[in-house]
């Protein structure tokens, strides 16, 4: 037996590989970019939310954002953890994304506009990330369906608790309704978006499936969102900004439209409404940090001394 | 959602990756967690930090933010010894010995539970 059968024997068997295994270069490579995306999309995902912070409505729904914020920075460093299983530095990987040379989901390059964001946020983009971060607790790398099973238990507190603001909302005034519905106008599309491109337009998706990295297809997961979602947005009473959406009895799915996939490679490409800012804020974010860094380092060392010494 | 950003049309699939070291880059330290009394710790991750203490407190964040244990160990990644892959089949692996096992011997059912 090859090595490379041998790989994907244990692949097939639906055992995992573990760090110190051989695996394919196309398959370490693979990895190490998606997971590295992954974690930076979680770090960068706090920005959206840690602006509304400081205007929560109250003590209590500011304790819960902050929160959650505190458990995306946990999700990032669960993810880099996972990516330095495959030889990668952690430093670099951070460079790379302030480089701009390294990636992270599109969603986080839009505003966060209003306090009914931070509702919107939990239900749908937590709520399209659960949807694919359960396919991932099965995925054939042991570290990343390891620190998928963590975050997934943490997820299911950032939706619900989106959700339940936006009930909170709904059932307020006139006005608070209004601004749950100029939420959802405004990331109903971009969450759509968050599954990738249509299975004909993502040509790793083969190999991804077959390395069992990938469990379910992008549209595949879309349907499983959008089915889960339509009755979900009837209870609050809101309406979803896309006409074609109606119940298809033959197929045992909702149908719905057709995505602006011209937005969609726009932002991509990094030209979306916050590319920019958000990279910039986390360079500065990094920088400011850095005299804490240095700071700790110099104490460690200079205990290590002390301790030498005694 | 997928976490694997498309790639743009004319864009390359390929991203940066380094394995260099940086030589002030903060160590790594395994993260062992005992959920209750009663149990063994037990390895939940790894994270970096400048000493013992830092890595404690960081451990304590990273992992224990929903009451997930009552005892945390950091170890310096660098202190674990292991076999080397190909040699750990050789060390680990003896399921040859059948005899070792309680399922290898027949008791014959009058005698009872054993």
């Amino acid at each position: 037996m090859t090595p490379e059968e041998h790989f994907q024997a244990i692949v097939d068997a639906e055992d995992k590989i573990e760090p110190t295994d051989w695996m394919p270069e196309g398959y370490r490579k693979t990895l190490i970019r998606q997971i590295a995306q992954h974690a930076h999309s979680e770090v960068i995902g706090m920005q959206p939310e840690s602006n509304w912070i400081t205007r929560a409505p109250s003590l209590h729904r500011k304790a819960i954002l902050i929160a959650k914020v505190q458990d995306e920075a946990g999700h990032g460093l669960y993810l880099y953890s996972a990516a330095e299983t495959l030889g990668v530095n952690r430093d670099e990987m951070q460079e790379l994304l302030h480089q701009g040379k390294h990636k992270y989901s599109s969603i986080f390059n839009y505003p966060s506009l209003s306090w009914a964001d931070m509702g919107t946020i939990g239900w749908l983009v937590d709520g399209a990330a659960i949807t694919n971060q359960v396919m991932l607790t099965r995925c054939s790398y042991g570290p990343y369906a390891r620190a998928m099973v963590r975050i997934c238990k943490e997820e299911s507190f950032h939706q619900r608790q989106g959700y339940e603001l936006l009930i909170t909302l709904c059932q307020g005034s006139a006005e608070q309704k209004a601004l749950a519905q100029d939420s959802l106008n405004r990331w109903w599309w971009p969450s759509l978006m968050m599954f990738g491109p249509h299975d004909s337009e993502s040509p790793h998706t083969q190999q991804s499936m077959a390395w069992k990295i990938k469990r379910v297809t992008n549209d595949d997961l879309r349907q499983q969102f959008v089915d889960m979602t339509v009755p979900q947005a009837e209870y609050l009473g809101l309406d979803i900004p896309d006409p074609e959406i109606q119940w298809n009895p033959e197929r045992g799915h909702y149908d719905f439209g057709e995505i602006d996939w011209d937005e969609f490679w726009r932002v991509v490409k990094g030209n979306g409404p916050m590319n920019r800012e958000r990279v910039a804020h986390k360079v500065k974010a990094w920088e400011s940090g850095a005299w804490v860094r240095e700071a700790a380092t110099a104490h460690a060392k200079k205990n290590k001394r002390a301790r030498t010494a005694a | 959602m997928t976490y694997d950003v498309p790639v743009a049309p004319g864009e390359s699939a390929d991203i940066e990756e380094s394995t260099q070291l940086n030589a002030d880059a903060w160590p790594m330290w395994e993260v062992f967690v005992r959920a209750r009394r009663g149990i063994s710790h037990v390895h939940i991750g790894s994270l970096h930090a400048p000493d013992d203490v830092t890595a404690l407190e960081n451990a304590r964040d990273v992992y224990t933010r929903r009451g997930e244990g009552v005892s945390v160990w950091v170890v310096p990644s660098t202190e674990v010894s292991a076999f080397e892959p190909d040699a750990a089949a050789e060390y680990v692996e003896a399921n040859d010995k059948v005899y070792r096992l309680a399922t290898h011997y027949d008791i014959p059912e009058e005698v009872g539970q054993m």
